[in-house]
């Protein structure tokens, strides 16, 4: 396998954080995540978006927990011993986080190893999702970590009608 | 020489002396004899011209110079202040101010030259008559330079420098013992700096860094830390340990400018007095100064006939010492600049202590160990902390709280400006200068008390036939007080002129669309006044230059409601208006009440509550289809908070109701909460710009187990 991965030259290499929403797998850069912690209770804010579920002490800095789910437009969060909430530190902007159903493994992937197909538009999650990745389990969408900003969950807000 | 280092104290200097500058000119004007002031200005000037001689630049150099030259007149008497003189003067300085914004910004001067200034100031000087005036206010100058080093020696009974004199710590002199077994010499150094050097501790570096270029600086008198603040009159001295000669070291400092003389010679090592010894030891055999040489670089010597500097008699020095000191500085407060990020950091550790320690609250309350002893063992160290932590975060607010003064001071001149510009006469008295605020809001409160002083010269202030015909006197009064109350500051802004009219103020908000005209009807006369506050709003009927350009008092309010302020205004028409602007004293840490509605935890800050009040469901009354009870004698409409907040209230419908007044201004209203929880110190965080969109929200807080509750901002609600 070694012998291999010399001889096949699959690009830049990156580590992803492989995450589950139901059977669906996302990839996540490693270098975006701040921290994983177990789902917990969070502190509700009144008249919020609904996908804002709520705000959580990170090490003393007050962030805001989103739901993909909601704004992936699929079934309601079901909290299991499984579910988790991965806090994101984008480039420039605060920390958020985001709860996932699992946390399944993480994964290097060369940059060859990724498609940047754009996923099917019939897809809810379709403008999330800036590439898909092969590897020997399976495919997985890397998501687009400027699409899942709270900037951008505002402005999606303010479209719908 | 880099000079990026002192650019901050350069800046900081200077606007004091331009402050300095525009208050004294304005003085002069009332008062053109006043030769304090004259010689205020006088010493302003020339020292930001040797400042930005320093740092290069030149063009302010210049213009400072010739404002320098045309005071030095003045003092010689040879020129009278008049009031186009005075109207030049503050031209120049506002063109200083251009010269050190432009700096502020992009480190550079610039490239305006002033010339119609300098040839204004030019003019004046001219003005004087005969050309034979030149001269002498070219020396006189000159003539202080020379009288300058007179004055600085430290104890001019004694001639032999001060470096001999010097006191050694014992390790210090171990350490020199051994480097002279080691064949290094020990050299003993006197720096003075010239008596003009504006940027001492500057100089100072610069000959340190010079001198450690060719050997070790064993110790130097003050200490380096006293000379990199600046606590130290005009000279210092050194040990160097080095293989060089004396002659060598003294040709190193004397490189850096502004050095008047230094002093040096080969230092006794063995016979040298620690500081443990006693006063008795015999005095160390001084070798004598290898090198004792003055440098005429006094700037104004160079340029006119060289005045000789001679040596210092002892006589001398105390006359001129006597007459410089109430010239000098006022005596200056020891004191070090502190970034305001570092405070800032303070500030935050403080903040996460308060939170640890909340923390310890509660997790001893809950592992009460039935130990009776331990438990109010450990409850007596916690109030001791308690008490600690609370003194340390005082402190360090007191730290970052600074006068008003820096922001206020400029509105003299402002008002002056007006009252040309307007052709009103109008006077502004202010009190109060001295109340101090967080650092954070005195730097934000600037605009909006301006903003409300230019309203009251244009808008305020009547015209002089209408003052005359309503029998008040000509000068329009134009007021600003501040002063603290419990835990906030007031400032009041007013003036004693039209006052503001409720009917056309409703009718031009009715034209705006601010409200319809239904709704006008029903408004108090208050309410009416208060709609100058709504967004899009202003007065002025024709937009002129002072104020009205679109930006009007809803500018105001919300600036100040985000420093969780508060602004009012009581009028009375053909009297006279006030402004009342309430501020927090402090912005990061409160005290506050802690709720619980429907099951979550909320924060009511303490300052805006005005009782906790126990009601009887069968109290409430309905007035216009809102709930409202009445509490000694007043009215007080009541806000379900279970609704806000949109949760489920767990209280029974026939219990008595928890309610907190809150108030804002003289408005109140009464918040039905389920459950009181008591008092805390709070650390307010921010929410998020995508977090907080509910305007009732003011932040959110950690609570002692980890957990977050927001804090709510009663202004809001009422």
């Amino acid at each position: 396998m070694d012998a291999l991965r010399d001889t096949v030259d699959l690009g830049e290499q990156v580590q992803y954080i492989v995450i589950k929403y139901g059977d669906e797998k996302y990839g996540i850069p490693i270098k975006y995540i701040d921290n994983i912690v177990k789902m917990q209770q969070v502190t509700r804010i009144p008249k919020a978006d609904a996908f804002l579920k709520g705000v959580l002490n990170i090490r003393g800095e007050i962030v805001p927990v989103v739901s993909m789910r909601i704004r992936m437009e699929m079934e309601e969060d079901e909290i299991t011993d499984n579910t988790c909430i991965l806090i994101l530190r984008p480039d420039d902007a605060d920390l958020f986080g985001i709860i996932v159903d699992a946390v399944d493994r993480v994964l290097t992937l060369g940059a060859k190893q990724i498609e940047n197909v754009k996923p099917d538009p019939t897809r809810k999650d379709a403008n999330f999702v800036s590439g898909v990745g092969k590897y020997e389990e399976g495919l997985v969408s890397i998501l687009d970590m400027d699409a899942l900003s709270l900037e951008r969950a505002e402005n999606e807000q303010r479209q719908r009608p | 020489m880099d000079t990026g280092q002192y650019l901050g104290v350069f800046l900081d200097e200077a606007k004091e002396h331009l402050q300095a500058l525009n208050d004294s000119i304005m003085q002069l004007e009332e008062e053109p004899e006043n030769s304090d002031c004259i010689n205020e200005i006088f010493r302003a000037a020339h020292s930001m011209k040797g400042m930005a001689g320093t740092m290069g630049y030149k063009r302010m150099q210049d213009l400072t110079h010739h404002i320098e030259d045309v005071f030095s007149d003045v003092r010689n008497g040879e020129i009278k202040i008049n009031s186009d003189m005075v109207d030049t003067l503050l031209q120049c300085v506002d063109a200083v101010q251009a010269y050190v914004d432009n700096i502020t910004e992009t480190q550079d001067e610039g490239t305006e030259e002033n010339e119609h200034l300098i040839k204004a100031l030019a003019d004046i000087r001219a003005s004087k008559g005969g050309g034979g005036a030149a001269p002498t206010a070219e020396a006189a100058p000159a003539a202080e330079a020379a009288a300058a080093p007179e004055a600085e020696m430290a104890d001019p009974s004694d001639d032999s420098p001060a470096w001999t004199k010097v006191r050694l710590e014992p390790t210090v002199k171990e350490n020199l013992e051994e480097s002279v077994k080691e064949g290094k010499k020990v050299i003993g150094m006197t720096v003075h700096i010239l008596d003009s050097c504006v940027l001492k501790a500057a100089r100072a570096f610069l000959v340190f860094k010079g001198l450690e270029e060719i050997g070790e600086i064993a110790m130097s008198e003050p200490s380096t830390q006293d000379i990199e603040d600046e606590r130290f009159d005009n000279s210092f001295s050194l040990l160097l340990i080095t293989e060089e000669t004396p002659e060598r070291a003294t040709e190193i400092a004397k490189d850096v400018s502004e050095i008047e003389k230094v002093e040096a010679g080969e230092f006794d090592v063995a016979n040298a007095k620690t500081t443990e010894e006693e006063e008795a030891a015999p005095a160390p055999t001084a070798a004598a100064p290898a090198a004792e040489e003055k440098k005429e670089e006094a700037p104004k010597a160079e340029e006119t006939k060289p005045v000789p500097v001679e040596k210092q008699t002892p006589a001398a020095p105390a006359a001129g010492q006597g007459a410089k000191k109430p010239a000098g500085k006022p005596v200056v407060n020891r004191t070090v600049r502190v970034d305001i990020e570092k405070l800032d950091a303070i500030m935050n550790q403080v903040s996460e202590l308060i939170i640890a320690k909340n923390s310890l609250i509660s997790t001893a309350n809950s592992a009460n160990t039935g130990n009776s002893a331990a438990t109010s063992a450990i409850q007596e160290k916690i109030e001791y902390l308690e008490n600690v932590t609370t003194e340390l975060h005082e402190s360090v607010m007191k730290v970052r709280m600074v006068p008003l003064e820096n922001t206020l001071q400029k509105f003299p001149r402002m008002i002056r400006d007006l009252n040309k510009s307007l052709g009103k006469p109008m006077e502004l008295t202010m009190t109060g200068e001295d109340t101090e605020m967080d650092r954070t809001v005195v730097d934000e409160i600037g605009d909006p008390l301006m903003h409300l002083l230019r309203n009251s010269a244009d808008h305020g202030i009547e015209e002089l036939e209408l003052r005359r015909e309503r029998g008040k006197p000509d000068t329009g009064e134009i007021f600003l007080h501040a002063y603290q109350d419990g835990n906030s500051v007031i400032i009041e802004i007013g003036d004693d002129g039209n006052g503001i009219d409720a009917e056309v103020v409703k009718n031009k908000a009715i034209e705006k669309g601010v409200v319809t005209p239904e709704q006008a009807n029903v408004l108090t006369e208050q309410q009416c006044v208060d709609l100058l506050f709504a967004p899009g709003f202003s007065t002025a009927k024709v937009i002129s230059e002072i104020s009205g350009r679109g930006v009007g008092l809803d500018v105001v309010k919300s600036k100040v409601e985000s420093l969780n302020g508060e602004v009012s205004v009581k009028t009375k028409l053909g009297e006279g208006s006030t402004w009342t602007i309430r501020l927090p004293l402090t912005l990061a840490i409160i005290q506050a009440l802690m709720v619980v509605v429907g099951g979550e935890k909320y924060a009511i800050p303490l300052d805006s509550i005005q009782s906790i009040e126990d009601v009887d469901p069968a109290d409430i009354k309905l007035v216009s289809n809102k709930e409202v009870i009445t509490l000694r004698g007043n009215v007080c409409p009541l806000v379900r908070m279970n609704e806000v907040l949109d949760n489920e209230t767990t209280r029974d419908p026939n219990e008595n109701m928890v309610v907190v007044v809150v108030r804002k201004g003289d408005q109140q209203a009464g918040l039905i909460i389920d459950e009181l929880m008591g008092q805390l110190e709070i650390v307010i965080k921010p929410l998020g710009k995508y977090t907080s969109k509910a305007r009732f929200l003011s932040g959110a807080t950690i609570l002692g187990d980890g957990e977050i509750a927001l804090i709510l901002d009663p202004n809001a609600l009422i």
